[in-house]
């Protein structure tokens, strides 16, 4: 694998082998010594334009487990916000030698532009671009499903069969579409979820059932709930009237909690807004994967970086 | 002091075989074996012989941002694509918006000589849309400024847009809009679609261009007024027009070389070279708007040729510039598009793209084409060769073509201004020749007065 840009470019097969590297990942995370040595020597730059703590720490905390040196290079306060463009400081970052850019960028695409470029030779991540994809998080989201599947033998799994509704503010949300894509070529079931204000122009040519009512979708006993998370700003540009009429019919609440089958899951990328798009103890009930999903991250970035970087397909 | 120039048996746009004898500045004689001394002999053999193009939506950038073009490498950009004359889009630095600012372009134009520039007025002051600009004192001013236009922008506010319409009218102009609904294009990159959706970019809705056109249509008509619409391009742009002109509304149209031939899907790899405005639309769209300029629907073609510096369009999608450039490409792209494709003939192409459009703009000199008196504005073509476009076949100051190492038809071999020529043997004629010639020609004309 060269690049991470997009779970729309993954194969089945190359999506599965990302899962089962992560599953050798998890295994250090047990082990006394929690430190590989297989990217000793690379440096990894973690260049976020966007603040995103949670996931820069994840990138973090999974080079430094690989024994990569990591560089963090927050846009804030950096010659960037001073209008440096995107190809200056990929230009910079060559000059000092990363082998991989992690980039979190907030312009749709700016991972693509940078790894079509001859600004920068290294293997490009994409932590998250815009309204585009976070393809990180939706191989997490696969990764944490497929250990609630098959536990200790997921190695090789897919998904086929599952059912995931996805919840939320589809038309902004970029793990929503890394997931529509990455979950459907595992062989999953996808039904988003949302006002029809929050849904993209042309989703009936997405591979993707649609419905507005939440109850209808819950009625269907899907395996996964994915809730999205909502920006309170967007009623203000008319996606909806008030936090308290999306929360009501769209918020997952403890009454719709109580509707879901026995072993179904409910996932949150994070970070939520309890209350809001969900309820306290929906957050909290042992069918959350919120805190898995963290740790799952972690062992998702460590398998990314290290197929981006080593042996075939990294850079040579 | 002017040349006297033979063309030999080059082919007219009705396909008729003829020689074209140019002498002070108009065309002498036409007709097969014409007997002339001559200080200039053309071999026309294989050569088509359109009239100089007019081309209505221009942006030569200067004054204010000369780092993007300036009206001399405007101009050489023109010539070379077969222009003769071209209307300069009002949105300087500053505005196009007064008197002084419209004589000084058309000045530095004639100064330079490679094409008639035509200055474009803004509709509102500082085409903030607020105030009307001062279009009396600049249809009254030597510039003679006929078409007006906030291009960049829309005359969204309906009751402005309705005085615009009605007091142009007073001095005989013509409004040319840009449509689109600003609520509806807030922030918008690229055509909103299925694509869009997928590539998270946000999108600019069909509608926005078509309800504006709309309204216009229906405002033309209300208070009789003429309206022209920039840039058609969508389908239902297409059938709101051809509604309109069914009922008698006096509106014309233009659509530019880039969506008669290029669609949205070209912004999948978010390459910035084909971020333009109004966006490129569907397949269905390109094919909606070669019908309609085929039908006569669509009135002109016209380049919306969008200069911008380097560093404006090399970056990520959303941080980068609207606009391509498209003078120099342009005769190619419409062959490609539309007269390869059998919809449009070498007749038409004359139609739309010199008399038509030099009717709009009310510029004398174009309404009979090649034609025994007319002024001496044409282009020699030569439509059968192929080529690899590069930026090395650009005069302009910009390199934002789409069409960089595409392959097009067609390579225009000489163009003449009024008689004296400005490209030959498919390169520009040198500055200093070029603005000696129109200077003579200026005299000449101040002599006969
Ligand atoms: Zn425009």
């Amino acid at each position: 694998m060269r690049h991470l840009l997009s779970t729309r470019d993954l194969s089945r097969d190359e999506a599965i082998a990302i899962l089962d590297v992560a599953e050798d990942m998890a295994d250090v995370a047990h082990r006394e010594v929690r430190k590989l040595p297989a990217l000793r020597g690379k440096t990894v730059v973690n260049l976020f334009f966007e603040d995103s703590t949670r996931t820069r720490i994840s990138f973090e905390a999974a080079a430094k487990r690989l024994s990569a040196d990591v560089i963090n290079f927050s846009a804030k306060g950096s010659s960037v916000s001073k209008g440096e463009s995107l190809k200056d400081t990929a230009q910079t970052l060559a000059a000092i030698g990363a082998d991989a850019v992690v980039i979190r960028h907030g312009a749709s695409g700016a991972p693509r532009v940078l790894a079509n470029s001859d600004w920068i030779d290294a293997a490009i991540v994409n932590a998250g671009d815009g309204t585009h994809e976070h393809p990180t998080q939706a191989l997490l989201d696969a990764f944490t499903i497929r250990r609630r599947l098959h536990g200790a033998d997921s190695r090789g799994h897919d998904l086929d069969g599952v059912s995931v509704a996805i919840v939320g503010d589809i038309l902004h949300s970029r793990v929503a579409r890394s997931n529509a894509w990455l979950l459907t070529t595992l062989g999953a079931s996808i039904t988003f979820v949302a006002p029809a204000t929050l849904l993209p122009i042309g989703i009936e040519n997405w591979p993707v059932e649609v419905r507005y009512d939440l109850d209808i979708a819950l009625a269907a006993k899907p395996d996964v709930v994915m809730m999205l998370r909502i920006q309170g700003e967007r009623m203000h540009a008319a996606f909806f009237p008030s936090a308290r009429e999306y929360s009501r019919i769209w918020g997952l609440d403890d009454e719709r909690l109580a509707m879901l089958a026995a072993d179904s899951i409910v996932m949150h990328p994070g970070p939520m807004n309890r209350g809001l798009e969900i309820s306290a103890a929906a957050a909290d009930s042992p069918r959350s994967t919120v805190r898995e999903q963290v740790a799952n991250g972690v062992s998702i970035r460590m398998a990314v970086l290290y197929l981006t970087l080593s042996g075939e397909g990294g850079k040579q | 002091m002017t040349e006297t120039i033979l063309v030999r048996a080059v082919t007219l746009a009705d396909g008729t075989s003829s020689d074209i004898l140019v002498r002070d500045g108009r065309i002498a004689e036409l007709g097969r074996a014409i007997f002339a001394s001559a200080d200039r002999l053309i071999d026309g053999a294989g050569l088509i012989a359109l009239p100089g193009l007019v081309d209505l939506h221009t942006h030569l950038r200067e004054p204010g941002f000369e780092q993007s073009e300036t009206i001399f490498s405007g101009s050489r950009a023109a010539a070379i694509g077969g222009f003769t004359a071209v209307h300069a889009m009002a949105n300087t630095s500053p505005v196009a918006d007064t008197a002084g600012v419209v004589e000084q372009v058309m000045s530095l134009g004639d100064r330079h000589g490679y094409v008639t520039v035509r200055p474009i007025g803004a509709v509102t002051r500082g085409l903030e849309g607020q105030h009307l600009s001062e279009i009396g004192a600049m249809a009254n001013s030597r510039a003679k400024v006929r078409v007006f236009s906030d291009d960049g922008k829309c005359v969204s506010d309906a009751l402005l847009m309705r005085r615009a319409l009605e007091y142009v009218k007073t001095f005989g102009g013509v409004i040319a809009q840009h449509a689109q609904e600003p609520r509806l294009t807030e922030g918008a990159q690229m055509n909103e679609s299925t694509l869009s959706g997928e590539l998270g970019l946000a999108g600019w809705p069909a509608v926005a261009e078509e309800a504006i056109i709309a309204r216009d249509v229906l405002l033309a008509k209300h208070v009789g007024a003429r309206l022209h619409v920039c840039h058609l391009s969508t389908a239902g742009s297409v059938e709101v027009v051809r509604w309109a002109k069914a009922r008698g509304i006096d509106v014309t149209a233009e659509v530019t070389p880039h969506h008669l031939l290029l669609t949205e899907q070209l912004a999948a790899n978010y390459d910035s070279r084909y971020k333009v405005n109004p966006p490129l639309r569907r397949d269905e769209d390109v094919r909606a708007v070669r019908e309609g300029l085929a039908d006569g629907t669509i009135d002109i073609i016209a380049t919306d040729h969008a200069p911008h510096p380097v560093e404006a369009k090399d970056c990520e999608w959303e941080a980068a510039a609207f606009g391509m450039v498209g003078l120099e490409s342009a005769l190619s792209v419409v062959q490609a598009s539309v007269v390869d494709t059998g919809l449009l003939d070498w007749a038409d192409i004359a139609r739309v793209f010199s008399k038509t459009p030099a009717a709009i703009g009310q510029l004398a000199g174009y309404a009979q084409g090649i034609a025994v008196g007319a002024p001496a504005s044409f282009t020699l073509y030569d439509p059968s060769v192929s080529r690899v476009f590069e930026a090395t076949q650009l005069r302009g100051k910009g390199v934002n073509s789409p069409y960089l190492s595409t392959t097009l038809p067609g390579r225009i071999m000489a163009t003449f201004h009024r008689g004296y020529a400005t490209v030959l043997d498919g390169e520009l004629v040198d500055a200093e020749t070029v603005a000696a010639a129109a200077r003579a020609h200026d005299q000449a004309g101040a002599g006969r007065g």
